[in-house]
């Protein structure tokens, strides 16, 4: 297990600086690096000091040694716009878009299982025709049209919801969270709902076809020759079974929930990291592109450390082929 | 004994005859698709929309890239109203004075052609690379898997979003940000066919006849990899024209001169809270009828051509 | 003779609707056996063993269905009961021992959890003495150091292990009635012998019914007090078991036995079954049986009715083979 986790840990750190390195290839050669890291309304004098004090004269293989050891100690660059450090900025930032991620998982998971476990227990019925064909839109709706129409419905004609921001915060655990007062929950609902939508249809596909798959097998069978009742087998051996593989894609799509916040932020404005990476992307302030670049490339190695690790101790046959090798 | 021999293939014929009644594979693929509704209503509709973009300059009333018809006197106008030249706007106008249903067609065409261009594209670096993976074997097969998983392992908005952030826009980066974004499902998809298909006993038979190794994979091989290509191919393009709306949306993407879907959309959202709904909702539902049948095909493609799940 | 029956099926059918046509997997089966006894259920893979079992316990899936005849458990038409009521029968009074162990036991629970739920989902008692018992089941059947093994997984097994612990689960809560699918195929000679002694050692002492369902003719030889022969869904031959295997009546009981290698024939050549099993979706008009039989005539153009022959046994032929031994002797050579 121990041996398994090193190696994991190893694999992640290798990716890490691979990724760094395209990150720092990408933005600082193909574009132009002075016109990335300096403001363009600098002067000439402002640009050769910068440029010296970057050492953009230096080989390329040294410069990115000099930022690998900035990146160490946490020094990512300077905002243009807030004079600030960047990645203080998108710390500071990320709890905002953490709470939204997660409040969406959660609604992909509480309302995705069930859904997904009932169409494929009675595929051919009319209530799980519906929610296939339900879970399709889901797919297709573009996440930020889809936003724009809840604005326009709930916010707009019907004025239920608030359209933008995120209300009341409270501090929980050194946190700033919305969603346990009403006014931050009902801020939260529309964007969470609208970012959940695309996982929701996945793990209602996932659940479906877990669920289909192991309908079939003998266990299954078994379970009901043993005269289990069919709550039981439905939640015990069915359930456990399909767990195994949602939880395993949902903990690899936390990921993909955090970058696709970019889009549901910037529609709700949501002042999360994502809307930061847009906006900064509107203001040309390139460090912040960099340092939300890579910390996005940090948060998915260690979320892929994580689900695996997870992975292992949820199905005890991975488990023991780890525990062998 | 010979009695026996005879009533033996009695028997068969009487199989062969049930199994001429199952018909070719492709009328029983056809009709096993016609079986859901729903896709062959969602095929119809891809037709039609492609038609409608091939002759979209045909079609439309105006011509929403014309500068010099195009007047900001005519801006937001509602659904219905006259423009400055009398067409009527039947479904308004944008900010920028011009006729939503010539900029929507002219909008789902670019949206079309990026979605399939880049898919198409893709598709064929996918090909070339998941066969020589699978054919290949060893390190070269390793190495490209592993940079396949690496980059899945990331968010398609988020590589696309990187690179249209370090290349510009325009409808050539944009098409590059897509077939990055995408080859890599190809890639993966083909070569794990592929590797099964080449356990087979044909292939190691057409090596045993000595056939040179390009003939095997392309003769060989490309036939019986064509049903999952076709199927994550569909979905591919519906998702490659949702990411460029998607991208045009949060203004990296499609320019301003060359609107697609995305870009209508997003030039809608900022009229949105004053109630001028018709700039940003029409040409969403016209890119939602266009994903939707897409993946419907896509859909019922699957689940017909997927063998495990027949029954 | 006089004993009810614990079991009485009468004119069972079970059908699969699949795609290509109607499979009648099980189509017109007769048979019953009474406490304490053991019944052998023989015949070529395909010919609708498993499927006889899963129409008892009422597990027949999709496009499957039992669309006719009897199953009478103790004068309970199982045809009938409330889902609710054959479910607090499975398990309980009836329970089924399956054929592939590498598939009975799901592979995501510990073996206690799978045993212990098959324990409180008909009683009332405490995890403790569920586990108590499991143990005890799991010693029965000759697995060592039980206690340990509760705790395990079951792909930490064998596929022999996994099998006994499958029939541990089905002695579980001591049934009036076994259905047993096969269950010795995997696990080697000294095992079999153990858990044949166990098992016939719980028929008699409970009173236990026991259907055997196997390809082997010398467990059913040694086990079985009944036998029933199928071919194509159909009980071909059935009766005692000694009077059936020494004096065949039908030709493909005859084919059956005369391909086993025994002690008895030593050194005589091994004769086949010509031909295959026949599909069912395409059976030919009459006896199934006749493409293969040499004692096929015009008359078995017709579909054969039950005969009652000496000895309370029932065959389904038009020119069943007259006790001879020189005429098998002759057959064989
Ligand atoms: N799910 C199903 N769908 C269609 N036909 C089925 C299905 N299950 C069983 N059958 C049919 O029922 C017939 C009998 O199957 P069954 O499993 O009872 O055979 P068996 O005698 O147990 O064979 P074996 O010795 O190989 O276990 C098969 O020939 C098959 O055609
Ligand atoms: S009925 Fe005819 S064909 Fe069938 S087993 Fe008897 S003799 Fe053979
Ligand atoms: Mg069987």
């Amino acid at each position: 297990m121990s041996v398994f986790i090193i190696r994991r840990l190893l694999q992640s750190g290798v990716v890490v600086i691979i990724m760094s390195f395209i990150v720092f290839s990408g933005v600082f050669l193909i574009g132009d690096p002075v016109e990335i890291l300096v403001s363009d309304d600098a002067d000439q004098e402002e640009r050769e000091e910068m440029i010296k004090s970057m050492g953009l004269d230096k080989p390329f293989l040294v410069q990115y040694g000099i930022f690998v050891s900035k990146a160490l100690k946490g020094n990512l660059g300077e905002s243009f716009v807030f004079n600030e450090p960047a990645l203080l900025l998108i710390l500071d930032r990320m709890p905002a878009t953490m709470e939204l991620a997660v409040v969406s998982l959660m609604i992909a998971i509480i309302f995705g299982i069930p859904l997904g476990v009932w169409a494929g227990l009675k595929p051919d019925s009319w209530a799980s025709k519906s929610i296939m064909t339900g879970s399709i839109l889901g797919f297709s709706l573009p996440t930020f049209w889809v936003g724009i129409m809840m604005i326009l419905l709930f916010a707009v004609m019907l004025g239920w919801l608030p359209s933008t921001g995120r209300g009341d915060v409270q501090v929980i655990l050194g946190m700033p969270l919305s969603i346990f007062s009403w006014d931050g929950f009902s801020h939260v609902l529309m964007p969470a709902v609208n970012l959940a939508l695309f996982k929701l249809s996945m793990v209602i596909r996932l659940a479906r076809a877990g669920t289909r798959e192991v309908l079939h097998q003998d266990y299954i069978k078994f379970a009901k020759a043993k005269g289990l009742q069919e709550s039981r087998i439905i939640l015990v051996h069915v359930m456990k079974n399909i767990l195994i593989p949602v939880v395993t894609v949902l903990g690899l799509e936390f990921g993909g929930l955090v970058a696709f916040s970019v889009v549901t932020e910037t529609v709700f404005a949501w002042p999360g990291m994502g809307k930061l990476l847009i906006d900064s992307i509107g203001l040309l302030d390139r460090p912040i592109i960099v340092a939300y670049l890579m910390i996005i490339v940090f948060l998915f190695v260690f979320i892929n450390l994580v689900v695996d690790i997870l992975y292992s101790i949820l199905d005890p046959r991975v488990r023991l082929q780890d525990v062998k090798s | 004994m010979t009695a026996t021999d005879q009533d033996l293939t009695e028997g068969n014929k009487q199989d062969a005859q049930e199994f001429e009644g199952l018909q070719t594979p492709f009328k029983r693929f056809l009709s096993d698709f016609c079986e859901s509704k729903l896709a062959v209503l969602g095929f119809l509709v891809i037709v039609g929309i492609v038609l409608l973009a091939i002759f979209a300059p045909l079609l439309t009333p105006t011509d929403p890239y014309d500068l010099t018809s195009v007047t900001i006197l005519d801006s937001r106008l509602a659904p219905g109203e006259k423009m400055m030249s009398g067409t009527v706007a039947y479904l308004g106008t944008d900010g920028a004075g011009r006729d939503m249903v010539s900029a929507m067609i002219y909008g789902l065409r670019i949206s079309l052609g990026v979605g399939i261009g880049s898919g198409i594209i893709a598709m064929l670096i996918g090909i070339s690379f998941g066969l020589l993976s699978a054919y290949a074997g060893g390190r070269i097969d390793a190495l490209f898997m592993r940079i396949v998983d690496i980059q899945l392992s990331f968010p398609a908005i988020l590589v696309a979003l990187v690179l249209l952030v370090t290349l510009g826009k325009g409808v050539d980066k944009t098409l590059i940000a897509l077939v990055v974004v995408q080859w890599a499902y190809y890639a993966r998809t083909i070569r794990g066919t592929a590797l099964v298909e080449r356990r087979r006993e044909y292939i190691e038979s057409a090596v045993c006849l000595g056939l040179s190794k390009n003939r095997i994979m392309f003769r060989h091989l490309l036939p019986n990899c064509i049903a999952p290509m076709i199927v994550v191919g569909t979905m591919q393009v519906a998702h490659a024209i949702s990411l460029e709306a998607t991208l045009s949306f949060l203004g990296l993407g499609m320019p301003q001169t060359e609107p697609s879907l995305g870009r209508l959309i997003s030039n809608g959202f900022e009229y949105i809270l004053s109630g001028k709904y018709w700039i940003s909702v029409f040409p969403g539902l016209a890119l939602l009828v266009t994903i939707v049948s897409i993946n419907l095909v896509g859909d019922r493609l699957r689940d017909v051509l997927n063998p495990r799940l027949q029954k | 003779m006089t004993q009810k029956p614990t079991l009485d099926v009468r004119d069972l059918r079970t059908y699969f609707f699949t795609k290509g046509g109607v499979a009648k997997a099980v189509d017109g089966i007769t048979f019953s056996i009474a406490p304490g006894k053991v019944l052998g259920l023989v015949g070529e893979s395909g010919s609708g063993k498993t499927v006889t079992g899963f129409s008892i316990l009422g597990l027949v899936d999709q496009p499957g269905r039992v669309v006719g005849g009897e199953i009478l458990y103790r004068g309970e038409d199982l045809n009938k009961v409330s889902a609710e009521r054959m479910r607090e029968l499975r398990g309980v009074n009836i329970s089924m021992i399956f054929q592939d162990p590498m598939m009975t036991l799901n592979p995501v629970l510990r073996i206690d959890t799978q045993m212990i739920e098959a324990i409180r989902a008909h009683e009332k008692v405490s995890k403790e003495i569920a586990r108590q018992r499991a143990r005890d089941a799991l010693g029965q059947v000759g697995i060592a150091s039980p206690d340990e093994r509760l705790r395990a997984y079951p792909h930490q097994f064998s596929g022999g292990m996994r099998q006994r612990v499958a029939i541990a689960i089905a002695l579980l809560n001591k049934p009036d009635l076994i259905v047993a699918d096969e269950p010795t195929t995997a696990l080697d000679v000294t095992i079999q012998g153990q858990i044949l002694y166990e098992v016939q050692k719980l028929c008699s002492q409970t009173g236990t019914a026991l259907i055997w369902i196997t390809h082997d003719l010398s467990v059913v030889a040694g086990l079985a007090d009944q036998i029933c022969v199928m071919y194509a869904g159909k009980i071909v031959e059935s009766g005692e078991v000694n009077a059936v295997l020494d004096n065949p009546m039908h030709p493909y009981t005859h084919g059956l036995i005369t391909s086993v290698p025994s002690k008895n024939k030593r050194g005589a050549p091994l004769s086949q079954i010509p031909g295959m099993a026949p599909s069912l979706l395409s059976l030919p008009k009459g006896c199934a049986f006749a493409p293969r039989c040499k004692w096929s005539n015009s008359n078995c153009q017709e579909q054969p009715d039950i005969r009652l022959a000496p000895q309370n046994r029932r065959l389904l032929c038009h020119n069943p083979i007259e006790y001879n031994n020189d005429n098998i002797r002759q057959e064989t050579s």
